[in-house]
């Protein structure tokens, strides 16, 4: 999936943004882009529901799931209201317990790659010549290769068994995009009398660069963010559907994959149980598109069609 | 779509060449940067292959050879020899001499034999199956381009309507859900709750005892084997193309030689063909050349799903049987495709939009 590599637009001289600016200063960026775009909200909304139910939902349904042969592929029950999986587990406990480490770790890796493309993005425009010009062919370089696949054989070579090297795999390729983004940003924003004067007192190409530059890129960081969010958890997904992380623990993307390995797809009984995780993949995905498209049409009206 | 509206800019972006003048020679003709950049890219993938499979921890070579000492009990020379044939380098050498060994067996297009279906060499399996890949995905990229191009043109002209916003919500959530899961769904809800589709007879990539040929039978099982994954890429694809060939047209209608066209009372359906969109089909047409390239890369998830015997089924079963030999060959292989397809993009675009080649 190729993420938005969109550039970011002059801020000044559109009166809109500008207020959408001052607005976010002054409210926050969360409240004034839901007060501003019902699409976004709706899926701000969707996406604090599958929050609370990955993280808060757990503590409500302890314990463990045991395998109960009479509930193989089991129509659903008071008790069991998605039924049960192809060993008789039920399938809602897998749900409330598996959205926890998928999100902890596409968030992790949605960190990671934000960062390393802020900070090289950032270093290429402040240093410029050869640091600029190298660092543009890696990226170039990163950006050809096809994620997927580089996702898949890395993997296959590496065992994923912790959180941390899992969002490491998953931030490797989604860098570069942002690079070129916040490098184009930080070339405009460098020449801006603000920067200039902070120069002119002598405040250091660090302090000038997270003191002055980047806090007026927040929103647009925040947007790739949630793009970079997106592509992690289809990354993510992918590895566990092709079964190349460590097969344990709940998680939505193994259940994909055991309703899929087990032959479950196959079975009439079978729907709810497939359905329950492919809908939750699917909604979490659609509501952070919901948010990037709003975000983008808040902060950044130029691709505001019309 | 903003992914695809920036794409100019990142082919405008500026290298300055800084350094020895063979250096600045190439940083300053947008012919050879380019080619550079491709073969960077495939040397930097080869490289990184070679790091994965002799550096990891869990070496691939090393866990081959403790395997056929404890399973089958060869003793340790034995299964080093059959190590070295199969991942065609020599463990006792230095590394260094190993990396060359490599690059020199791979640009002889030598990618070794396969792990798990012995005597087969990596080039004849991947012979075997990029051509059902080729076909379908080919295919699906053509009917989505072009059923994109015109739902987003007709999208751009009854803009604001109900019509509009239902394609553009359509559009959005078809290509925000993973493909490999919409097709997982086609299969339990249409193919196994429903029984609409034949399922079980519509998997492979063409029916037992037909022969390959230019037969009308050959082609038409070829296709109704196709049809299932055709569907799918066209379903997952065909939003992204229409919500920016939307957005292309709409900047295109506002152009000033269209209001001209129009002024001079050329027909609207001329100016809709030749002034709209042709200028709006452009920038699109950069991203069918890329995405030709990642034709193969597409199919890794679907091929397995419905059993259709191309590049991404082999893949996914190199995988699953951690045949390393196959699994780099064919990421090579893909690598290589998306990295050409890349330099024709940029190669076609400064030919019809000079601007870049004089910029960039």
């Amino acid at each position: 999936m190729v993420q938005g590599t969109v550039d970011i637009q002059e801020l000044s001289g559109r009166s809109e943004n500008v207020e959408a600016v001052i607005a976010a200063h002054k409210h926050g960026l969360i409240r004034t882009f839901v007060k501003r775009n019902k699409v976004g909200a709706l899926g701000f909304a969707i996406f604090i529901a599958i929050l609370l139910l990955a993280f808060i939902g757990p503590f409500f349904m302890p314990g463990k799931n045991p395998t109960v042969v009479a509930n193989i592929y089991a129509k659903p029950s008071w008790d069991h209201p998605l039924g049960g999986d192809y060993m008789g587990k039920d399938v809602w406990y897998q749900i409330v317990h598996g959205g926890r480490t998928l999100l902890i770790v596409s968030g992790l890796a949605a960190f990671i790659s934000t960062f390393i493309g802020v900070v090289l993005g950032a270093i290429s425009a402040m240093f410029g010549g050869k640091v600029d010009a190298a660092l543009l062919m890696i990226s170039d370089i990163v950006m050809t290769v096809p994620t997927i696949v580089l996702l898949a054989v890395l993997a296959a070579y590496v065992r994923l068994d912790n959180p941390l090297l899992l969002a490491l795999v998953l931030s490797v390729t989604a860098w570069p995009a942002l690079l070129r983004a916040v490098r184009s940003q930080v070339l405009t924003l460098k020449e801006r009398e603000y920067v200039e004067a902070a120069r002119m007192l002598d405040l250091g190409t660090w302090h000038i660069l997270f003191r002055e530059v980047i806090p007026n890129m927040m929103s647009y960081i925040v947007i790739n963010f949630v793009f970079a969010m997106t592509g992690a958890i289809y990354g993510q997904v992918i590895l566990f559907f092709l079964g190349l992380v460590p097969l344990a623990g709940e998680n939505w993307g193994l259940m994909i994959n055991q309703a899929y390995t087990k032959g479950a797809i196959f079975f009439k009984d079978s729907l709810l149980y497939i359905l329950a995780p492919i809908f939750m993949i699917s909604l979490l995905q659609l509501s952070l598109v919901m948010i990037s498209n709003a975000m983008e049409d808040v902060f950044n009206p130029r691709l505001r069609e019309e | 779509m903003a992914a695809i509206a920036s794409e100019p800019v990142m082919t405008v972006e500026q290298t300055e060449a800084s350094g020895p003048s063979l250096l600045r020679r190439i940083g300053s003709s947008f012919l050879l940067r380019r080619i550079l950049r491709a073969v960077l890219t495939v040397y930097f993938v080869m490289t990184l292959i070679f790091f994965l499979v002799r550096l990891m921890p869990g070496d691939p070579v090393q866990v081959y050879i403790n395997q056929q000492m404890t399973q089958y009990g060869y003793d340790y020379d034995t299964a080093r020899n059959m190590a070295q044939s199969l991942f065609s380098i020599d463990a006792s050498k230095p590394i260094y001499v190993q990396y060359f060994d490599y690059m020199k067996n791979l640009l002889q297009g030598n990618l070794g034999m396969s792990i798990s279906s012995p005597g087969t060499s990596v080039v004849d399996i991947i012979a075997s199956r990029i051509w059902w890949t080729i076909f379908s995905v080919g295919t699906a990229l053509l009917i989505s381009f072009t059923l994109g191009i015109l739902l987003g043109m007709f999208m751009a002209y009854k803009r604001n309507t109900w019509i509009d916003s239902t394609l553009s919500a359509l559009a959005s959530i078809t290509h925000s859900v993973p493909n490999y899961l919409i097709a997982i769904l086609i299969i339990t809800i249409f193919g196994v709750w429903l029984e609409w589709i034949p399922f079980v007879e519509m998997r492979g990539s063409v029916s037992s005892g037909v022969k390959t040929g230019f037969t009308w039978e050959f082609i038409s099982d070829a296709l109704y084997h196709a049809f299932l994954p055709i569907f799918v890429y066209v379903l997952t694809t065909v939003g992204g193309w229409m919500l920016t060939m939307k957005s292309s047209t709409v900047a295109a209608l506002e152009e000033d030689f269209v209001t001209a066209a129009r002024a001079r009372g050329i027909p609207e359906w001329r100016v809709a063909l030749f002034y709209v969109g042709r200028n709006a089909i452009l920038p699109l047409f950069t991203s069918l050349v890329i995405s030709i390239g990642f034709v193969m890369g597409g199919s890794l998830l679907m091929e397995p799903i419905f059993q259709y015997k191309g590049i991404g089924q082999m893949l996914f079963q190199s995988i699953q049987k951690r045949d390393y030999p196959v699994l780099q060959g064919i990421f090579l292989v893909i690598t290589i495709s998306v990295v050409v397809a890349n330099l024709l993009a940029d190669l076609l675009y400064s030919r019809v939009d000079p601007r870049i080649r004089a910029k960039g």
